[in-house]
Formats: C-alpha cells, structure tokens, sequence
C-alpha cells in the first residue's frame, strides 16, 4: 500500500490531515500540496503535551534555525532549546516561556500575533505554524513548558510487553507490543497471509530471490504446526541470506568498484564485500561486527579476515586528479568518514557539523572535527592512487602458520647446537681486525657555492681546504651536521655550476691504509688532514663506486674533506668506506678480553658467530627456504584496501566555515561528541578501538536501536522511527517507543545477535499479516503507522534483476569473488577519461550472476541497476528511494538481459509444462508469481500467444532475431515461431508490476 | 513534510482512474488507442509560482573543463603588457592553486593569446575566435566577476549543477522539474547532450544530472549522439513496434486487473510510467532525427545530421525546447587547456561559436526566444598566469553570459582585476547564478525546497542572491 513504497512522510501531523481529508475526497494528496494552515484543529489535542512527541519536533522544524542549538546564529539572543534558555529574561526583558503563564509569555504572543511584523515565525520564512501546533505549544506552556531529553539520547530500557493478546494474530513480545498500540487508535490486526504470499515475501525479504514453484508447494502442504518456523530456518541458513543483507550494508558503508572522483578509477576491494557477506551468514555479534570494520587491524593478534574488515574505513570516495590539493582532499576524506560513521551507526547528521554547530542537534563543530580525528592515523594517499595490502585469507593464514612453526623448529635447533669450538677460533682470527677498525662521525656539509662556470666549481677553494672550520660562515652558507647523509646510498644535490663540501673525522686505532669507494656528479676532491689526495675532474651522472681511493690513517682522529662539483643538470655523490663489516657492538666486544666481556656481549658475539658459523650452514640454508617460502606465501595472498595506522597521525584542526585553507582553528583530539560522553575517556590519545568500543557500549543510546530500527524497515518497509537516518530533533519520534526499546535492549541482551533479531520480527504475527489493504485500512492509517497489515513494494534493483533470471533459470548462484560485468549499453563509457575505457562484458556464468556482484562505476552505475534506485555509493544511503519512472519500463521491456531471461524462461515454459497454451501459462504464473491465472488473465494471455504464434509463423526472420537477443544460444529443438511467440508472453509475465512487487 | 511522494502516487491514480478506460474492455481484444491510460503528469509541486515568471525552459551550454574567460569574454590589455613578466605575489600569496602548486613561487604571466574586438551596438568586448558568438552581442548580458569554491574539475562541476561540492544532492534541472514539472508527455523533462573536441577531454559523470534525494522521475536523461539516444529505447530485435505494444497493452491490461484485486495505487503508476516508456520509443527516434530539418537551418548551425557535434546538438537543443522540455543541458568537454591554449582554443571555439549563435537565432525565429534562458560558460576559468603554454583552474574570477527571456541584452556585470585574477566588481558566485535563474522561472529560491535528513534543501544551499541589474 503507499506507506510501503518507501515513502518518508514523519510528520504525524500529515497522517492526520491525510485522515480528514481523506472523507471528503479521494484526492486528499493534491490536497496536502495547498498550504495546510487551517488542517486540523479537529484533531483532539493530547491531554497531557508530550515534550518529545508534540513540542520538540515544531520547535526544532520551526524555531530552531535562529533560537537553536547553533550559537553563532541565535537571534534576539533567545535560544528554545533549553528550559533555561527559553525562560530567561532577554534584553528586551521578555521572557519566551514563563511556565504557566500564557499571558507573561512571549512565545505565545508572538505565535499568535495578528501583526505580521511581531509573528513568528517571520512572514518571510517559509515556516508557518499550523492551528493546532499553536494549539499544542500553548497547551505545553500553560502545562508548565517543560522540556525533556531528547528520546534518542536517552538510553533504551526493557518494558514488559503489554497484555495485549489475539489469538490467530500474537505469536510473540512484538505483538503484545503492537497489538496494545493498535487498540489505542483503534484498529484490529489483518488477517494472515495465505502461505503463497507468505513464503514469497519471506523468500526476498531473508534471501533477495523468489521461491521455487516446489518450495511453494512444499510448504503450503506441509500441516505441522512449526511449517513456517521451519522455513525460517531455513532461509535464514541460505548463503543468500548473508548476500541480501550485505546489499543493505554495502549501501551504507558506500561500498564501489571506483574511486567516485573525476577520473573514476579501478579501485579493487571484492573481499571487504565478501567479508560482510560471510558476517552476515556467520551471524557475527553485531558488535564484533562494528569493531572489526572500525579498528579490525588494531585488534590484539588480529586475523586477515579482520584486516580486511578494516577496509571500510577506505571505502570512501577519493581522487587522482592531476592538480588536487592534498591538503582539501585530506579534508573531503575526514569530513566523508564522520558523514558515514556517524549514519551508520548513529543515525546522526553530524555531517552538517562541518561547517557550522548544529542548528538542530546538540552537535558542536568542534564535536565534528574531534570525531574525524579518530580517523588520522589512517595512511592514505590524498591525490593518487591507494595503497592496497596484501592479506592473508583465512587458508592463506593456515599455510603461513605451517611454515612459520616449521621456522620455529629450525629456529630452535639452531639455538641448541653447541658451536663454543668453532666460536673460539673465530674469534681469535677476528680480534686483530677489530682492532684495527675505524670509527667515522656523521657528515658535516656546506653549499651549495655558486660558480660562474664549471670549472671555477671545480676547482675554486670556497672554503679553506687545509684547515676546515666548522665554525666559520660563508655568506649565508654554514656548515651543517647531516646525520641523514647515510653510507652506501646516492645523495641528490642541487644547483648547477656550484660545489658542496663534506667533512668528517675517523679514528683509527692504528696506522693504516682505508679504501674509499666513491661517486660523484659531476667531479669530487679529496684532503686527508689537509693534503688534496685525490682530484677527479669529470663531467657524469652519479652511480655507486664509481672511483676507489685509498688514503692512509694516522693513528687517532684524521680529517676528511670531500667536495663535489657540478656543471649543469642534477647533481649527487656516493661515499663508503671499505673496512671490517662486523657490526659495531660486536667490535666493541672483541675489543674487550674474554673474561672481562659482560654477559651482554658475550651474547652479542655468540649472536653474531651463529649467523656464519659453518657448522650451521645446513640449519641456516633450510631457515632461509622457509622464510623464502613465508615471503612467497604473503606475496601470493590477495590484495585489499585496508586500514594501516600510522604511529603519528595527522594533525586535525577545526576549520571555520569548513573551510581547508584557513589553519588557525583550534587543533582537536578524538574524542566523541560531548552530549554523550559515556564513562571514562582513555588515557592518552583516543584511538578507531576507543570510538568501536563507544559505540557498541551497552549505554549508547543510539547503536542498537538504530540497527534493530533498520531490520524493522526491512521488513515492514519503513522504520518504528523515521527516517532511519536522522534519530536527531529533525526525526520523528518513533510510533511505537517501548516496542523499539525492547527490540533494541533485546539485540543487546542476546549479545548482538542479528539472526535471532530478525527471526523474531519474521515470526511475529505482526510480520505474518496480509498486504492487503482494506478500504478501511487505508483511510484510515494510509501510511501504515500502527501496523494493522503488511507493507506491499517494489523489489529493490538488484533483486529486480536476480528475481528474472532465477525465474527463468539463468542465475548463477556463485557467492562472492570479484564484480561482474554484464551487458551495458555500448558507448555509456564515453564519457569517463583518464584513462579512456570502455566496458567489456564478460562470457558465460559472469552474465548471469546476482546484481550485487555488477561492477559499480560510482560515476557511471550500470543504467539497469540504476533506473530501480540503485545508489551510486557516492554517499552513505540508509533508504532507497523507491521510485517507479518510464525509464524502468524501457529496462524490462527492452534491456538484453531481460529479453534474454524473457526467451530462457520461455524454453523453460515449453520444455517443462505441456503442449496445452493454459498449462503453459499457469506454469509461467507458478514460476514467478507463485500462484496460478485467474480465468481473465488466461483468455488475455491465450490470444496473445495465439496473435504472435501466428505472426512469426509468417515472419521467420523476425522469430529468429529475437530468438538471437543475449549470448546464450537458444535451443535449437525447439520451433523458432513458438519459442518466439513464449518469448512474447514470458516478457509480459516478467514485466508485470507484481513480478517486481514485494507483498 | 514530504508531499512530492504522496503526490507521485495520486495524481496518475486520478489521471487513470478519470477515464471509463480498462475497465470495461474487451479482455481477448488488444486496446484500442483511446482507451490506453493517459500519462501521470508531474505538475510541479509549486501549486502557485512565487511571481510571475518570464521564462519557461532553460538551457545551459556547459563548457565543461574550464574555458579560459581570458580568451572569450574577459579582455585584459594589462596582462598582454605583463606576458612573460612574474605575476605579482600579492595576488597569488595564500591562494588556492591546481597543477601550479609546485612552481607556487614562479608564476609568470601569460598575456591573452587571442586579440579581442568590440562587437554589436553595444560594444561588448569579445575574442576574436568568436564572430558568430559576437554577432549576437547585443543579446548577451556577460557577467565577468564569476566565481567558485572548487578549484577541481568534478566538485567543481558538481557545484556547478547542484549548489554544493558534496555529492548526492539534486541537480537544478532536477529541482526545476521537481518545481514546475515539463511540459513534455512524451519525453524526459530535462535533458543532457554530450559533445567532444579541442583539448583533452574532460570527464562528466552522470552525478550531473542525478536527482540526489529527489526521487529519480526528476533526473536528468542522457541523450546520446551514438548508439540509442536514449538508453533500452530500442526495442528489442524481431520486435516490430506492434507486437511491442501488445506486450504493452497486455502488461498494461494484466496490472489493472491486478489492482482491482489488491488496491494498490502503486500499480496505476506504473501503468502509466509504461504508457510513457511506449511513447519515448516513438518520440524519441523522431527528436533526434535532424535530417528532416531544412537546409538552411542545418547549415545555420553548421549541424550535418548524425555527427554528435555541438552543434548539432544546439540544433536538437531547440527541438527539445519546442517539445516543452524543461531543462536542456549541453556538454562541451574541449575546455581543460592546461598546455598550447592558443592553438586549442582556435579549435574549441570554432566547435561551438556557430551552434551557440545560431541557438540564438533560431530560438527568435520560432518564437521560443522570449520565453527560454540560456546560460553560458564552464565549471570555473583559467589562471592569468602560464603553466607551460596553457593556463592551470582558477576560480576567483571568470566569466559567463546569460540570453534569452527576462535578459536585459547588451549589458556587462561585474568585473576582474587588470590581471583577470580576481573578481573585483559586483561578485558573482554560483549560488548567485542559480538564485536568477530560479527567480526568472517564477520561483522563489529561497521558498523552494525539499526535507532531507531532518532539513531543508534548496539548490542555493543557504547563499544565492538574485542578479538584478542584468534583468530585463
């Protein structure tokens, strides 16, 4: 019925109105377009205001905008969204609110002013106060003008059910719940379903795919008290099950094949989509669930699979485009992770915090930008392409542990072979070159020196060769240490035709001669304590070991001064000195005798002889194949985006107005919004593990409801409290409180379990009832608040497509791996660059996999999937739209999948039923709709097929083209003309509005 | 609250159910034409306009990628004198910059590449490269103090259409038929043509034209130059467009018997929602076919029938204006000159100077000219400043022009510094841009918005001011 269509009408006022005006004509909706200032004064008023349910949604929809909860935009310097606030003396020495007292009251004044000037809201607002929300304002001040804590953010708790009790309908606590509610606005539960509806809407609503004719009968035959209960079972342990949640899911998180900016491309992450899939069928604890996708890669010991859970924090839209600044986009991706976490598991549009505190919700900026700051640890790529991570399935995990015991096995058997002979002659032969090796202190440098040519660089004295002094400066230039200037690896240097000097001490314990190997771009000079040994003038890039020198040592400190030269273009210099390659502490120990070396280094220099010693050459060689074979086994794991903490996360400031340029706002911690700080904050920096922890807490008010108000939707078609987005003042109150309490204290109770919460909401009668509306029903409650029968919808995108080829037989069942890509219309690609692509479909079983495998192009959703509201997972969607537009009748009628499915089915039409038109047909009904034709739609259906039977008899050319339509070759037993004709019938079965329909 | 869905319902309920129609057909017999359902019209959800309108279909010649408004509308004798001469770091110094971002510390000027002339009565400063354009000077009102928030191609572009940089939010032609509705039965109301040529081309998602939150009846619908025009418009092969109404008439006839069954009003939607879908097979081949046209037209736009140029697509711009569609939206993705922009812009300019002033022309000849507003220029301009031969994004001051009904011809607004850097004189933001149309379409742009997570959206976001001076 309409409220099922996913409409989101909050406002209880529209019901109402609908209500009224639904008695006096049948076109009440056209009605509602016309201002609505004098709907309803009928509508009695509740005896006792309700702050939450009557007063704060007017206040927050009306007033709030500019006597609100954003500071900076407060008017008249009066704010309504406190009791203390509201009843304070203004400048102007009003008071809005003086309890009980209408008359001293300047809210009721001012609501009720026949002066346009004086009336608020402001005539030139677009707010305008109906008569009974002044009725209902004046009513809540007379009774003292109270205020209450807004219901979402007041922590659930556990009601009894009512004793509310019908046989035939009460199957369980939901319905005593529900039942209660009914009788107090007067209505009485719809009959049943009968078993056929009963098993379809199970069926999509547990697994996105219909029943078989066979299921159907099964179950409509089978008497046993607990048929239905059975087939919950059962449904709810279909792998499908897992997949029809995670399309949910996967909406949420914005879950895409594509990066969502400019170029759009490629981004690969098909095992985070199968991680939640398998979540779902494993039924993890929700909870489990929520940490894992947070801060899966900060769990203690964590797995591959958890890791890859993590991945939802990279699920977020980002860009490659050449020009980007790093600094916004650093920007976009904190404020798109504080949109998406705080809807998804908050309902809480703590997104419009970004530029402004709330207008609506006790959100501050500041809150805002503390909570994006869980998130900066993340390592990401701002303008480029992300980094993936390879990570170890769970059988990739098995093979990694064999061979990493079989390492600690070798490991120990190294350690355990006495080699204290071998040890004692090596270390007698290296004692002698200990002794004579050389200590060098870190690089001093200074340039680079402008010369007018090359070789005035080369060989101009820029600095005093003979007696370098650190001390002394040079123009601007002075000397410098450079720790960073490492041994062993090429150094860039810049500025053409100049020179830069190096300078450092060694000290040797001997005299002795030191073979320096060097590079140089372009020429390099040498002085050991003052004398110039070596000079090479050459013009040449720089490379390792370009030229050898050998200096001789004094013994103690000497002087070494490198200078390097450059013509034009780049410039780099290579240094290492050859010498004794033990380690230094292992040196420093062989310096010492034996006796007086501490247990420390004689550990040092045992260490160190284990890793040559030739007696362990066999042990070693087999420790080295296996690590060998570790590394091959990560290199061959599956890569994933996920998440990678960084040691020092990325400062976050508040930026003013949002605005990335402006870097004097106030730097922030993570921290939760401060409303609803629940026990004690961290020592130390907060971490994604703290803000899973907060969530999940059994006294956050909002995580559990938001989920279980979710699963209501899902199957009822819209949530106890909408939207289910917005659980904020804007938000209605739910219709049912204590039901969505309970359900939500109950989620928590059983430890977070989604199967067990959704197997109470498909076995309640409420669940059970029939989707069809009575006259009655809908006149009176054409929105189905309170529940009096089922919801009736059109199935979502992607079950529109499963639906017709599990119908017709195609589909491939073939759960998670990598997306799809099915026929899309050649040329919808032109318009994605850098680089230019087109869309290749796959052969074979690719074609015929469940829409949620297709591959998403966030730019560019495949058309078909797109004309039924699949979103483009741009942005967090928690409701689909449910449109119904011409262009989805252009996809049934003509898109090749359909027409394809709608030829299949047809084989299957005239393989499986009989040669008579009318078995023919009710088998077609059976198939998908899961009922047998009434005598009209046979005699319609008849002469149809008679009609077109005849006219592709006559037209082969015609029957056989149609027969070509779709990669799988038709059958070529069959009669072209009839097999043509079926195709007609099977496409108008498949396109019918209760093929798509969900009842 | 949230009417349009209520609305969406009812209003083909009443369009179907106002007929005697299916309900006493014949069931062996297919339909006979007057007793197919009429189509749901969407009315717009403004019962009653905020005043009265002077236009009633826009169309928005995009040149998407950023054209240079140095060489098109916006002359700066002053930076022809600086070429080559360091761009002073006043200007430049703590200012958002693209792909310059490295040489932030060397930027030189780069004078414009195209000479400019005085053109019409009014003596409207144009480049050379467009003399069709400047044949119908006196026509534009030229706004040369625009600016925006998004210095990248895609935020910036999507700002361009919905008034924000964050994604998901309605399109204006989106909002303006979730507003007015079209006028349209047999076509989409709004409408997006795509052409190419004359740099590299800039990638347009369809976000441009996507609904956002509003439902999707409101998106917009690609037409395209290859392949179907409209996506699945094609009917299947071996189906003759009979045996494609008999499917039709045979859904269409199913689905009421159904609704008599289970009362749901969802299903007299879609059977309207089919009898549209039925029309646009018809419709649609016969819009996009301009091989009817007259010669002279034709080679007014310089259109050769079939080619997917700009041109031809100003040419089908008019057609779908004719056909009461109410936002037409023309892509010309040629405009990202980062390097050789003289070369580039000769070559950009000649795709769409023509199409755009005979646009111009033929809407006066056909008499749709008072009533249709067309908007000109890109998703941002191009730096005073060279990188290489081109020129990088800038978004403190470019350029555009407006035509058309309620359009005071002849007239320049706003202004740039002496560089063409900032935006100096009467500033213009894109918000601002949307504010006019929406007000010479009869609407309010405060007054008009949709609920959305718990607030009210408008396309102006919470900005837009109307620009009056350039108004009729």
């Amino acid at each position: 019925m309409i409220e099922q269509r996913g409409l989101r009408v909050y406002d209880f006022g529209v019901q109402h109105k609908a209500l009224i005006m639904m008695k006096t004509t049948r076109w009440f909706f056209l009605s509602l377009i016309l201002p609505v200032a004098n709907a309803l004064a009928e509508e009695a008023l509740p005896a006792t205001v309700d702050y939450n349910r009557d007063i704060k949604p007017i206040l927050s929809n009306n007033c709030y905008a500019c006597h609100g909860p954003d500071a900076k935009q407060v008017k008249g310097g009066l704010r309504l969204d406190s009791f203390k606030s509201a009843t304070s003396e203004l400048k102007s020495g009003e008071r809005a609110i003086v309890p009980k007292d209408l008359a001293e009251s300047a809210l009721v004044y001012r609501i009720t002013a026949e002066d346009v000037d004086e009336r608020m809201p402001p005539a030139d607002s677009i707010k305008k106060l109906t008569a009974r929300q002044k009725e209902l304002l004046k009513r809540w001040v007379a009774q003292g003008g109270e205020y209450a804590k807004h219901w979402a953010y007041v922590a659930p708790k556990k009601a009894v059910a009512p004793k509310a009790v019908q046989k035939g309908f009460t199957q369980n606590d939901i319905d005593q719940f529900v039942l209660a509610q009914m009788k107090v606005k007067g209505f009485t539960p719809a009959k049943a379903a009968d078993k056929r509806s009963l098993i379809r809407r199970l069926s999509f609503d547990l697994t996105g795919l219909p029943p078989t004719w066979a299921q159907v009968q099964a179950f409509v035959n089978d008497k046993s008290p607990d048929a239905y209960g059975k087939l919950v079972d059962r449904l709810l342990a279909s792998k499908h099950y897992g997949e029809r949640m995670a399309v949910y899911w996967l909406d949420m998180v914005r879950y895409a094949d594509t990066i969502g900016y400019h170029s759009d491309n490629h981004e690969t992450k098909p095992l985070y989509r199968e991680y939640v899939i398998n979540a779902f069928n494993d039924n993890k604890p929700f909870d489990q669930f929520t940490r894992e996708q947070i801060a899966g890669d900060l769990l203690k010991d964590r797995t591959g699979t958890q890791l890859i859970a993590s991945g939802y924090n990279r699920l977020n839209m980002n860009t490659r485009e050449g020009g980007a600044q790093p600094k916004e986009y650093t920007a976009k991706y904190l404020a798109d992770r504080v949109r998406n976490a705080s809807t998804v598991w908050m309902a809480s549009t703590l997104g419009c915090s970004e530029c402004h505190d709330h207008k609506f919700d006790p959100f501050t900026s500041k809150d805002f930008y503390s909570f994006g700051a869980f998130f900066a640890d993340l390592q990401e790529t701002p303008v480029g392409a992300q980094k993936a991570t390879k990570v170890p399935l769970p059988r990739d995990e098995k093979k990694l542990g064999a061979i990493e015991a079989d390492i600690v096995v070798l490991a120990k058997q190294l350690e355990g072979t006495d080699v204290s002979t071998g040890q004692a002659k090596w270390e007698a032969s290296q004692k002698a070159a200990a002794a004579n090796s050389v200590a060098l202190s870190p690089w001093h440098r200074i340039g680079p020196f402008a010369a007018p040519n090359f070789d005035q660089a080369h060989a101009k004295s820029f600095v005093n060769e003979a007696a370098v002094d650190l001390k002394k400066t040079h123009g601007k230039l002075k000397w410098a240490e450079a720790k960073n200037l490492a041994d062993g690896k090429v150094h860039a240097l810049t500025g053409a035709n100049s020179a830069h000097y190096f300078y450092r001490t060694i000290q040797s314990g001997s005299v002795r001669p030191l073979e320096l190997s060097l590079g140089s771009d372009d020429s390099f000079r040498i002085w050991l304590n003052g004398k110039l040994v070596a000079d090479k003038k050459i013009g040449r890039g720089v490379a390792p070991d370009q030229d050898k020198v050998k200096v001789n040592l004094v013994a103690g400190e000497n002087k070494l001064l490198l200078k390097v030269a450059n013509g034009g273009g780049p410039s780099g210099f290579y240094f290492k000195a050859q010498q004794v390659t033990l380690p230094g502490a292992v040196v420093t120990a062989l310096k010492i005798e034996g006796a007086k070396r501490t247990p420390a280094q004689k550990a040092v220099i045992a260490a160190h002889y284990r890793t040559l010693a030739p007696e362990l050459a066999t042990l070693r060689q087999k420790i080295s194949t296996k690590n060998a074979e570790k590394t091959a086994a990560i290199n061959a794991n599956s890569t994933s985006l996920v998440s990678v903490s960084m040691a020092k996360p990325r400062m976050v400031r508040v930026l003013a107005r949002g605005n990335w340029l402006d870097d004097t706002g106030e730097i922030v911690q993570p921290a939760v919004p401060g409303y609803l700080k629940l026990g004690k904050v961290p020592e130390g920096r907060a971490s994604r593990m703290n803000l899973a922890n907060w969530i999940i807490a059994r006294d956050n008010p909002l995580t559990a409801r938001v989920m279980v108000n979710r699963l209501w939707a899902m199957f009822h078609g819209r949530g106890l409290a909408m939207p289910l987005d917005d659980f904020g003042s804007q938000g209605t109150p739910p219709t049912h409180p204590a039901l969505l309490d309970w359900l939500a204290v109950e989620f928590m109770d059983k430890g977070w379990d989604v199967k067990h919460m959704v197997k109470l909401m498909v076995t309640s009668g409420t669940y059970q009832q029939t989707s069809i509306a009575s006259k009655a029903g809908m006149e009176t409650d054409p929105y189905n608040f309170w529940l009096a029968r089922q919801g009736r919808w059109r199935l979502e995108a992607e079950m529109v497509r499963d639906n017709a080829l599990a119908v017709s037989g195609l589909l491939v069942k073939t759960i998670g791996g990598p997306s799809v890509k099915p026929y899309q219309p050649a040329g919808y690609w032109a318009h994605l660059n850098f680089p230019k692509r087109s869309w290749k479909a796959d052969a074979g079983d690719a074609l015929y996999r469940r829409g949620m495998y297709t591959y998403l192009c966030r730019t560019f959703m495949h058309p078909s999937l797109a004309a039924f509201d699949a979103p483009s997972r741009e942005e967090c969607t928690v409701e689909r739209v449910r449109s119904n537009t011409p262009q989805q009748a252009l996809v049934l009628l003509n898109d090749p999948t359909y027409v394809e499915t709608a030829r299949i089915f047809a084989e299957r039409i005239l393989h499986e039923s009989g040669k008579d038109v009318e078995t023919r047909i009710a088998f077609a009904y059976q198939q998908a709709l899961h009922r047998n034709p009434n005598a009209k739609e046979l005699i319609l259906l008849t002469a149809l097929a008679a009609k077109h039977l005849k006219q592709y008899q006559a037209d082969a050319p015609a029957a056989a083209a149609v027969l070509k339509v779709g990669a799988k070759p038709a059958d070529t037993k069959l009669d072209k003309a009839e097999l043509a004709a079926w195709t007609s019938i099977a496409r108008v079965v498949l396109n019918l509005h209760e093929n798509i329909t969900r009842n | 609250m949230n009417n349009i869905q209520l609305f969406n319902t009812d209003v083909s309920r009443r369009a179907f159910l106002g007929r005697a129609g299916l309900g006493t057909m014949g069931l062996a017999s297919l339909l006979q034409a007057a007793d197919r359902p009429q189509i749901d019209k969407w009315p717009g959800v403004l019962a009653q306009l905020h005043h009265k309108p002077k236009i009633k279909r826009v169309i928005h010649l995009c040149m998407a990628g950023g054209a240079s408004h140095l060489e098109t509308l916006d002359y700066k004798p002053k930076l022809r004198e600086m070429h080559g001469k360091p761009m002073p770091k006043s200007i430049t110094e703590g200012q958002p910059i693209a792909q310059l971002q490295g040489k932030r510390n060397n930027l030189t000027c780069l004078g414009p590449q195209h000479d400019f002339e005085k053109f019409g009565k009014s003596g409207q400063h144009i480049c050379k490269l467009f003399p069709h354009i400047g044949s119908v000077a006196d026509e534009l009102a030229i706004i040369r103090s625009m600016t925006t928030d998004a210095i990248n191609h895609d935020p910036a572009h999507t700002l361009m259409n919905t008034g924000t940089t964050i994604s998901g939010r309605p399109s204006m032609g989106s909002w303006m038929l979730y507003g007015l509705g079209s006028e349209t039965e047999n076509l989409p109301g709004y409408c997006v043509l795509i052409s190419r040529g004359g740099g590299q081309d800039q990638p347009v998602a369809a976000r441009q034209w996507h609904a956002g939150f509003l439902p999707s009846r409101f998106q917009g619908v690609q037409l395209r130059g290859k392949g179907n025009p409209v996506l699945y418009v094609k009917r299947p092969d071996g189906v003759d467009v009979n045996r494609q109404r008999d499917v039709v008439d045979a859904v269409q006839q199913l689905n009421q018997l159904q609704d008599a069954e289970v009362n749901d009003p969802e299903i007299t939607t879609r059977i309207s929602q089919y009898e549209m879908a039925f029309r646009m097979q018809m419709s649609v081949p016969e819009l996009v076919d301009i091989s009817k046209e007259p010669k002279q037209v034709l080679d007014l736009y310089g259109a050769k029938p079939g080619d997917g140029s700009f041109a031809s697509n100003c040419l089908l711009a008019r057609r779908l204006a004719e056909r009461g569609v109410r936002f037409i939206q023309l892509y010309h993705r040629g405009w990202d000159h980062h390097g050789n922009i003289k070369g580039a812009m000769q070559t950009s300019a000649k795709l769409v100077d023509q199409g755009c002033a005979a646009l111009i022309k033929d809407l006066k000849r056909t008499g749709l000219w008072d009533d249709t507003l067309i908007l000109w220029g890109g998703e941002f301009g191009r730096t005073p400043m060279a990188q290489g031969s081109g020129r990088d994004h800038h978004i403190k001051g470019f350029s555009s022009w407006f035509a058309g009904g309620g359009i005071k011809g002849g007239t320049s607004y706003g202004a740039t510094d002496d560089f063409g850097y900032n935006a100096v004189k009467d500033i213009v933001h894109v918000n601002d841009l949307h504010a006019t149309i929406l007000h010479l379409m009869g609407i309010d742009h405060e007054k008009l918005t949709y609920q959305f997570q718990g607030r009210d959206f408008r396309l102006t976001d919470v900005h837009g001011k109307v620009l009056k001076p350039i108004l009729a």
